[in-house]
């Protein structure tokens, strides 16, 4: 980017160099961004600035589930109608709403912030697993759901975390893998076929209650 | 070598890096090309029809189209999932060291066909789970001999004469066995004891079907790892990351795991 073209001001230069840092942005968009601000009402333009302020004050990781909260413990880590003998644990906060949106999980969560990535340097020191294994001290776990992305990073953290837990008496899970809904079978690599072969399960008559499980 | 606009080709997939919103970036071994790059488009959705094909380690059939900076995957088949070796932490953490040390040694878009042949044959001796050790360090002397950087274990770096059957140093920097009296003027010279001297001398003279029958102690095993590795970092010039793994694996296999 040119800085120091004069036929842009200092401040909305600056501005410019600040939208160009986002991820997906490039010197264009970060134009058009900046100069859409300019001509934005002032109060409009303050309500930006403010909820920029306010998710770098405000926001921390909850002590216990290392997601992003604006109280500790955060909402689910308080909510006592949570199953506390479950945790679940994910690599990415979105990952929380992700199920979340299920309606379908009423355990706690962990998460690791990352994977374990070897060739990018990436090792358990660097992820939220000391944190995840002083859970275990305190409260009574049960069950352990590894629910890291089905690739090589997401399987090597499983893999990690299973040789840490399973010693400890806790049973260890781990999402179940096979063919998306919408998904192709003729698309389908064989490693996700194998899983989703090992996975079957018996049909079952229909059910009036519509409860599946 | 002018590739037509749309080609095919063999390939082992050896890492990815995210781009953009969906899309990867992905770094490939192939038999005529050599190291290419090549992106896949919007492969992080779970819609993706080419993500379970695209996985590090893959060797997969891949249908490219070249664009302007790099070259786009338009259809992809698994030919060879390696799958046991994703079901095994260290078989894993082994392979990936494989792959990295193969994406950092070899130039981009130079013709390579025997480290494609000595990456998947590593691969599948890795798999199969036969000397594990003895198939890494082979994969090493071999990858720096087809790149170049054959290390010297028949004579001295220094004096350049014969290496006697007494006391002798691997220098990383001078690339090769220094004998006691120029040892001192190498810096960084190890010692090198003589059954480590004779392992390596074969592994670097005889295909691998005649070292797969070795069997090495844990010390000569570490001797031989420690040696080779600082001979790579010291080509490299920098560390091989996921060798840092590989180590951190073992050291906690001979505890009980329960402290980070």
């Amino acid at each position: 980017m040119n800085e120091s073209s004069p036929a842009i001001a200092a401040p909305l230069a600056r501005l410019v160099q600040e939208f160009y840092k986002l991820p997906g942005i490039g010197p264009k968009s970060a134009q058009r961004l900046a100069y859409y601000l300019l001509r934005m009402p002032a109060a409009e333009a303050q309500a930006l600035a403010a909820a920029i302020v306010e998710v770098k004050e405000r926001i921390t990781l909850c002590s216990t589930c290392q997601n992003v909260t604006e109280a500790d413990p955060c909402r689910v880590c308080s909510d006592a109608l949570r199953d506390r003998t479950v945790i679940c644990v994910v690599e990415e906060p979105l990952d929380i709403l992700a199920i979340e949106r299920t309606q379908a999980y009423r355990g706690l969560y962990h998460v690791l912030h990352g994977t374990i990535s070897p060739m990018d340097g990436i090792g358990p020191e660097d992820l939220k697993i000391r944190e995840l294994l002083e859970r275990f001290r305190g409260d009574d776990i049960r069950e352990v759901i590894l629910a890291t992305n089905p690739n090589l990073e997401g399987e090597a953290t499983a893999m990690y975390l299973t040789r840490l837990v399973s010693p400890l008496g806790i049973k260890v899970t781990r999402l179940a893998r096979g063919l998306p809904v919408g998904g192709d079978l003729e698309y389908a690599d064989d490693v996700t076929l194998t899983r989703a072969l090992e996975g079957r399960q018996e049909m079952e008559q229909d059910n009036r209650d519509g409860a599946s499980t | 070598m002018a590739t037509p606009r749309l080609y095919k080709t063999e390939a082992v997939i050896l890492r990815q890096r995210k781009f953009g919103e969906a899309d990867r970036i992905l770094t490939l071994l192939t038999p005529a090309f050599g190291k290419i790059e090549g992106k896949a488009r919007g492969v992080r959705k779970t819609t993706s029809r080419m993500s379970g094909h695209l996985q590090p380690l893959n060797r997969c059939m891949l249908q490219l189209a070249q664009g302007r900076m790099t070259d786009v995957i338009a259809g992809c088949e698994t030919l060879e999932s390696f799958h046991r070796l994703r079901e095994d932490l260290d078989r894993l953490s082994e392979s990936l060291y494989v792959a990295e040390l193969t994406d950092r040694m070899l130039p981009e878009r130079v013709p390579n066909y025997p480290s494609y042949r000595l990456l998947l044959d590593t691969l599948r001796r890795l798999e199969q789970g036969d000397g594990g050790e003895i198939a890494l360090r082979y994969f090493e002397i071999r990858l720096l001999d087809q790149s170049g950087f054959r290390p010297e274990l028949e004579q001295c770096v220094g004096c350049a004469k014969r290496i006697e059957a007494e006391s002798h140093f691997f220098s990383p920097r001078a690339g090769g066995v220094t004998c006691p009296a120029c040892a001192p003027d190498s810096e960084g010279a190890r010692s090198l004891t003589l059954n480590g001297l004779k392992v390596l001398r074969q592994l670097q003279r005889e295909p691998y079907n005649e070292n797969a029958r070795l069997r090495l102690d844990a010390p000569l095993a570490l001797e031989l790892e420690r040696h080779l590795r600082s001979y790579v970092v010291c080509v490299l010039e920098r560390d091989v990351k996921s060798a840092a793994f590989i180590d951190r694996l073992r050291r906690e296999s001979q505890f009980t795991p329960a402290e980070v």
